[in-house]
C-alpha cells in the first residue's frame, strides 16, 4: 500500500480537518463531531442531510452548501456513521421546516439514519428519508434491493436545488422517490480499492482483467473479462442501461460519468464519447451531462455511468441551477 | 444470575476476545464484506472499555446501557446498530423483575431483529444468537456449542446486509457477524455467568 496518510485511525480526523481548512468559507465542522455543515442558512426551508462512509470524496462533504445539503456526516472509511453523530447533523442542519435525509442503500447507513431519525423527532423535529438505490448490476439482490451509488449525487442536486426554492418536505421525499426510480447506474472497475486500515485490496483483478459492475465498497460485480477499448465497455454498459430504462426514441436522457478514483479525466470524457455516440444511435436526447470524479471509492480505477429519464424537463433546469458548494456539481 | 459484577466482567471479557481476534474477524470480512469488521468492533468495546470503567452503575440494566451506547455511537457499519439494539433490549429486560438470562438474551436477539429486519438462515448475527438461546435455556451451552454455531454459517447463503451482493459466493465463509457474537457468548462461559 503506497499512499499519502499519517496513521490510518486518525484518517477521518485529518481529512476533515483538512476539508474544513480549504472550505473554511463555505462550511465548517460542528465540534468535536465528524459533522460538516455550511454556513449559509435559508430559514424556514427544507435542509438536506446526507452523508455515509467516508473514502467517496468529494462525496458527500463536497456537496455541503447553498443549493445542495446543508450538512454531512462522515463515517470511517467505507463505514456508516453512527446515529449520534446523525443526530447532531440534523439538529445543527434544521431550518425550523424539517430535515430529509438522502441516505444511500446500505443496510448499515439504513440501520443508523432510521435510528437518528426516531432521535430527532423525540427532540421535536420533522424528519423524513429517501433512499437511494442506483445500482442495477446486481439482479437477484434478494430482499436487500439496489445499491446507492453515483446517482446519489444527481438527487443531491435536484432536491437541493428544489429545497432552496421553498419545496417542503412531503414533496421533496416525493420527488425523491420519482428521482431514485428514473435513475439507475452501472460501473466498471479496472483494479480494486484499498481500505487504508485493511493494507491490501478488497479483491484481485488480473493486469489485464476488468470486471462490469463493481460497487463504490468493491462489492464483487457481475463478470470478468479482458480489458477492451472504451468503446466496447460502453457498449457493455449502456445496453445493461437501455434494458433496465427499456428505452424508446426520442426520449430524454441525463447523462453522468462519474470516475471512482484512479481514472483520469481525459479516459473519463473519451468514455464519455463513446456512451453519446450509442444514445445517438438510438435516437435518445440528451439533454444533460456531466463528468468527473464525484463519487469515488478511494483508489480504484474505473468508471460508472449513470442515466437519468428526465420525465419532467423541471428537473433540468434544477441540475442546472447554481451551487456554492466546496465542489460544484 | 446476573450481578453487576459478573456482567461487566462478561463484558471486559468480550472485549478482549474481540481485541485479541480483530484481525481474524477482519479476514473473515474480507471474504465476503468490506474487510473492517474487526477494526470497527475493536473502536466500539475500547470505547465501551472505558465507559464502563468511568461508571459506577449500580444495576444490571444502567452496564447494558452503557456498553450499548458505547457501541452505539463507535462501531458504525450495521454492526453497531445491531450490538447497540441488542444491549438495549437486554437493558431493559434486566430492568424487569423475572431475571432469567434465556429470556434476557431473547431479548437482545429481538432487538437485532427489530433493526436489521433479518429471519434465521440469512446468515447473519441470528444465525448464532439462536441456537444459542436454546442451549442457554437447555443448560447446554458449552465453548463448543458456540463454536459449532459460529461454524454452523458457512453452507448458509446471504440474503442480508453487504454479503447478500455476493450470492452464491457468500457459501463457505462464516459470518463475521455471528463470529464476533461467537467471542461475547465464548465470554459469558469464561465470566462465570452461565458454567459450561
Amino acid at each position: 500500500m503506497k499512499k499519502i496518510i499519517n496513521d490510518p485511525k486518525n484518517l477521518l480526523h485529518e481529512l476533515l480537518e483538512g476539508f474544513v481548512f480549504t472550505h473554511h468559507d463555505l462550511v465548517d465542522r460542528l465540534d468535536g463531531t465528524n459533522v460538516i455543515h455550511r454556513k449559509y442558512r435559508n430559514e424556514g426551508k427544507v435542509a438536506l442531510v446526507s452523508g455515509g462512509g467516508s473514502g467517496h470524496e468529494p462525496a458527500h462533504a463536497g456537496f455541503v452548501g447553498k443549493g445542495m445539503l446543508a450538512a454531512a456526516v462522515l463515517g470511517e472509511v467505507f463505514t456508516s456513521p453512527t446515529p449520534d453523530q446523525i443526530v447532531e447533523a440534523i439538529k445543527t442542519a434544521d431550518q425550523g421546516a424539517g430535515v430529509l435525509l438522502i441516505v444511500k442503500n446500505y443496510s448499515g447507513d439504513i440501520m443508523n439514519f432510521d435510528m437518528a431519525k426516531d432521535l430527532a423527532e423525540l427532540e421535536g423535529i420533522t424528519v423524513d428519508h429517501v433512499v437511494v438505490g442506483d445500482d442495477i448490476s446486481i439482479e437477484d439482490t434478494g430482499s436487500v434491493g439496489k445499491r446507492g451509488v453515483a446517482g446519489t449525487v444527481l438527487v443531491h442536486k435536484i432536491l437541493g436545488a428544489a429545497a432552496e426554492n421553498g419545496m417542503n418536505l412531503t414533496d421533496l421525499k416525493n420527488l425523491g422517490e420519482k428521482l431514485v426510480s428514473n435513475i439507475a447506474t452501472i460501473g466498471v472497475s479496472l483494479s480494486p480499492a484499498t481500505v487504508p486500515e485493511v493494507g491490501k485490496p478488497g479483491f484481485t483483478l488480473a493486469e489485464d482483467e476488468l470486471e462490469y459492475g463493481v460497487g463504490i465498497h468493491g462489492e464483487a460485480g457481475y463478470r470478468r473479462e479482458k480489458i477492451k477499448p472504451s468503446y466496447e465497455i460502453a457498449e457493455e454498459l449502456v445496453t445493461q442501461l437501455k434494458n433496465h430504462f427499456n428505452w424508446a426514441q426520442g426520449e430524454r436522457f441525463g447523462i453522468f460519468v462519474n470516475g471512482l478514483g484512479a481514472t483520469p479525466p481525459m479516459e473519463q470524457y473519451i468514455f464519455m464519447n463513446d456512451v453519446q455516440k450509442l444514445l445517438a444511435q438510438d435516437e435518445i436526447q440528451v439533454v444533460y451531462t456531466k463528468v468527473g470524479s464525484y463519487m469515488t471509492a478511494i483508489d480504484m480505477a474505473g468508471v460508472s455511468l449513470t442515466l437519468i429519464k428526465m420525465e419532467d424537463d423541471e428537473w433540468t433546469k434544477l441540475l442546472n441551477e447554481p451551487v456554492d458548494t466546496p465542489t460544484t456539481f | 444470575m446476573l450481578t453487576v459484577e459478573n456482567t461487566k466482567q462478561w463484558l471486559f471479557t468480550f472485549a478482549d476476545k474481540i481485541k485479541e481476534n480483530a484481525s481474524y474477524l477482519s479476514e473473515l470480512d474480507q471474504e465476503i464484506g468490506d474487510g473492517d469488521h474487526g477494526s470497527n468492533m475493536v473502536r466500539g468495546v475500547e470505547a465501551m472499555e472505558e465507559k464502563l470503567n468511568e461508571s459506577d452503575s449500580s444495576d444490571v440494566s444502567e452496564v447494558f446501557k452503557t456498553a450499548a451506547m458505547s457501541l452505539l455511537s463507535k462501531i458504525g457499519g450495521a454492526s453497531g446498530p445491531l450490538y447497540g439494539s441488542a444491549l438495549i433490549g437486554m437493558a431493559k429486560s434486566a430492568g424487569e423483575d423475572d431475571q432469567d438470562l434465556a429470556t434476557l438474551l431473547q431479548a437482545g436477539l429481538e432487538g437485532i431483529q427489530k433493526r436489521g429486519q433479518a429471519e434465521q438462515g440469512e446468515k447473519t448475527l441470528v444465525d448464532l444468537w439462536i441456537p444459542v438461546i436454546e442451549a442457554v435455556q437447555n443448560n447446554t451451552l458449552t465453548k463448543e456449542s458456540v463454536q459449532k454455531a459460529v461454524e454452523q454459517t458457512k453452507p448458509l447463503k446471504a440474503t442480508k446486509g453487504r454479503a447478500s451482493y455476493y450470492g452464491e459466493r457468500s457459501i463457505g465463509h462464516i459470518d463475521p457477524g455471528a463470529a464476533s457474537s461467537g467471542y461475547l457468548f465464548e465470554a459469558l462461559l469464561e465470566s462465570g455467568v452461565v458454567n459450561g
